[in-house]
């Protein structure tokens, strides 16, 4: 996706993204295709099946679950991860000293530190502005698309804010950038 | 147990090829060098001095008359096609380990020859009538063994395999010409276990397995079975899939070996990415071709490793050449197929001691496999899980999470029908435990499922929470009758997609998946 700064995830970074799980799920999928791993830490509700839809390798992906609520496990918890793992997304709430620390470690050992909420001293924080489903009616129908814009911003390079329309998901659970105008929503 | 196996073994293959080919008579010495060393040479040439590994200068000046040709495997695996067939007509289920060394379980000849020896002089003295070849055949328990004995020309008693091996060199465990086939070497190992004092198999097969494992690594275990007489890899192979099959027609089809080989690389590379898919990997490759003519070709290739696409490649190019470059097909080919023969969990491949060039991948694998067992170490075996898709209804039931390190097994067939299965998209959020939800009509009441699969008013409100959200739109219901035959568990259950108008500081937008059981209704996904 050409949604951040350098066109990818850049490995050492620090990405927040905000008030979407597809849009998270989406980030991992490219990456763990080529032969990265993933883990997710302490998002229990993470959907699989639409990360898989959305073209996660699942195979290479860990999930922990619940890495308990003492902080100072959940820190050691993510740093032994960033260790070893391409790219951590971390779901639990973290002090913003832990979050420098991580970051700081994510940046070392080239590793990419997502994380599902804002987050001290990252370099590109992703927002979902807009999203407009289509697909359903009054009773009828399924949910096929939904068509959203992402919002860009961050510091250094990534200073300028900026911002793309994709279709998360597009019909069948992957994403693709949206191309047109939005059409007339149907039936909503 | 190792399965009884004989193996026929061509010396020094690489220049019995090139010396064929140049039409070289056997007594003048000849090597086949690769980056100017000596990879394989010939009897004459050894006597003068010359080794594998000698630089190509060296050797030329210890043997003036050295006949030098160039390393060239297609050349090798293509004049090994007769042999092989050779083989084939005495002892079928032959698999090519690599040219100029065959392998058959060796209970059908065996039995028809009456008895090993016997089957070995036939088979030697076929394939040399036949492809005007010499051979030598050794008979053992397990490949490994096997192709030790031949280096003797020996047959090694049923059982005998551990005290067989024993005295020899651990040395052994390192073939140069397995490392030319593309198998990581182990002269590392090798070098290791020498310098620690474990100078015979027997001293290394001696150390426990858990002391190898933990010590030299995953690749060094491989090693230690081998020197103690077992299988290379344990005996939990996977059953392959028959879907697993890769095709590849010709029209027109291809009578050079060039052609044939370019348009077969996009179908191993299918191959491997179709197993890759399923967490699986390629020990034994059977390389099928069709002839216009209807002739069937087919050969199995066996490999040490599990193959890379290149490795697959590789074989494909070279069985094909063997083809076509031979006497065999009448015709052009006009079909390609891959079966992946056997099969291992790509997760349980040997996880590296060291690393090479091209094998990233597996190295990001081994990292993240020690980042996860430290944290398992942390938060406990269960603390780290791997999703496994399966069959089922609902988003949730569709997944199964099993501990980091147990087989990845799904809990419910995918293949099978679902029905009330919804489509994709799937929710990106499936809370652990549904959580309670309502669903209300203009007046305020509750919205029910009919008997008949209707909702029983207009929904008007979703109240998750505190939050409540007026419906925008709705879809379903989705009907769905689990374990109707089983009155204990049977319940019926209905799926309701709602798309709600989102408060300040949300999306405008947020589509939930309701689901409907014994009277309440719970949210099961949120697709955010």
């Amino acid at each position: 996706m050409d949604l951040l700064p350098w066109g990818g995830l850049r490995r050492g970074s620090t990405v927040s993204v905000r008030g979407s799980t597809s849009l998270l799920l989406a980030l991992l999928a490219s990456a763990t295709a080529e032969g990265c791993w993933a883990a997710v830490v302490g998002m229990p509700q993470i959907g699989v099946l639409a990360a898989a839809e959305l073209g996660v390798a699942v195979h290479r992906l860990a999930l922990v679950p619940r890495p308990g609520t003492d902080p100072a496990t959940v820190e050691r918890t993510v740093a032994a991860l960033l260790d070893g793992v391409d790219l951590v997304v971390v779901g639990s709430p973290v002090a913003p000293n832990t979050a420098r620390r991580l970051t700081a470690r994510a940046r070392q050992r080239r590793a990419v530190l997502l994380s599902s909420a804002s987050w001290p001293g990252s370099d590109v924080e992703l927002r979902l502005e807009r999203g407009t489903w289509s697909g359903v009616g009054e009773g009828a129908g399924v949910l096929r698309e939904r068509r959203v814009s992402v919002h860009a911003s961050g510091r250094g390079a990534a200073a300028r804010v900026r911002g793309a329309d994709l279709l998360l998901p597009a019909p069948g659970g992957s994403v693709r950038i949206a191309h047109h105008a939005p059409a007339a929503v149907e039936a909503v | 147990m190792a399965v009884r196996t004989l193996v026929l073994w061509c010396r020094d293959w690489p220049v019995v090829a090139a010396s064929a080919a140049a039409e070289l008579p056997p007594h003048v010495p000849a090597a086949v060098v690769a980056s100017g060393e000596v990879v394989a040479c010939s009897a004459t040439a050894r006597a003068a001095g010359v080794r594998a590994g000698t630089r190509t200068r060296s050797a030329q000046a210890c043997c003036p008359e050295l006949a030098v040709f160039d390393d060239d495997p297609e050349r090798d695996a293509r004049l090994f096609e007769p042999v092989a067939a050779a083989v084939e007509e005495l002892a079928p289920g032959i698999e090519v380990v690599r040219p100029g060394l065959v392998a058959v379980p060796a209970r059908g000849p065996v039995g028809y020859f009456g008895g090993a020896a016997a089957a070995a002089e036939e088979l030697v003295d076929h394939v040399a009538a036949r492809a005007g070849v010499e051979a030598q055949v050794g008979v053992a328990d397990g490949l490994f063994t096997a192709t030790l004995a031949a280096h003797r020309g020996l047959v090694v008693e049923p059982g005998g395999s551990a005290a067989w091996l024993a005295p020899l060199d651990v040395r052994e465990l390192d073939q140069p010409a397995e490392r030319r086939a593309g198998v990581r070497g182990r002269t590392e190992l090798v070098d290791l276990l020498r310098r620690l004092g474990l100078r015979s198999l027997g001293d290394f097969a001696a150390v426990p397995e858990r002391d190898v494992a933990t010590r030299f690594g995953a690749a060094a275990v491989v090693a230690h079975r081998l020197a103690g007489g077992l299988e290379q890899r344990p005996p939990v192979r996977r059953e392959v899939p028959a879907d697993l099959v890769v095709t590849r027609e010709f029209d027109p089809p291809v009578e050079r070996v060039d052609a044939a080989a370019f348009a077969s690389r996009g179908a191993a590379e299918r191959l491997h990415a179709v197993l890759a898919e399923r967490g699986l990997a390629c020990t034994r490759l059977g390389v099928h071709a069709r002839t216009a003519n209807g002739e069937e070709l087919h050969r199995v290739w066996r490999c040490a490793e599990p193959l890379t696409p290149r490795g697959i490649a590789d074989r494909v190019r070279w069985q094909l050449d063997g083809w076509l470059g031979g006497a065999t097909p009448t015709a052009g080919i006009d079909r390609v197929r891959l079966v992946p023969e056997e099969v291992v969990g790509s997760d349980a491949l040997q996880l590296p001691l060291w690393t090479g060039a091209g094998q990233d991948s597996r190295e990001a694998a081994e990292r993240a496999a020690r980042a996860l067992v430290h944290v398992q170490g942390l938060l406990g075996p269960r603390g780290v899980v791997t999703p496994v898709l399966g069959g089922g209804r609902g988003p949730a039931e569709r997944v199964r999470l099993v501990p980091w390190g147990d087989e990845r097994a799904p809990a419910a067939d995918p293949g099978q029908p679902w029905p009330g299965q919804l489509p994709a998209p799937s929710p990106a959020t499936v809370p652990p435990a549904p959580e309670p939800a309502a669903v209300l009509d203009a007046t305020g009441a509750d919205v029910g499922v009919t008997g008949r699969h209707d909702l029983t008013a207009v929904p008007v409100a979703l109240v998750v929470g505190a939050r409540r959200r007026d419906v925008l739109a709705w879809a379903g219901p989705w009907p769905v009758d689990e374990r109707w035959w089983d009155p204990e568990h049977a319940h019926r259950a209905a799926r309701v997609q709602v798309l709600a108008a989102g408060g300040p500081g949300e999306l405008e937008q947020i589509a939930y998946l309701l689901v409907r059981r014994g009277g309440r209704w719970a949210v099961e996904g949120v697709y955010d």
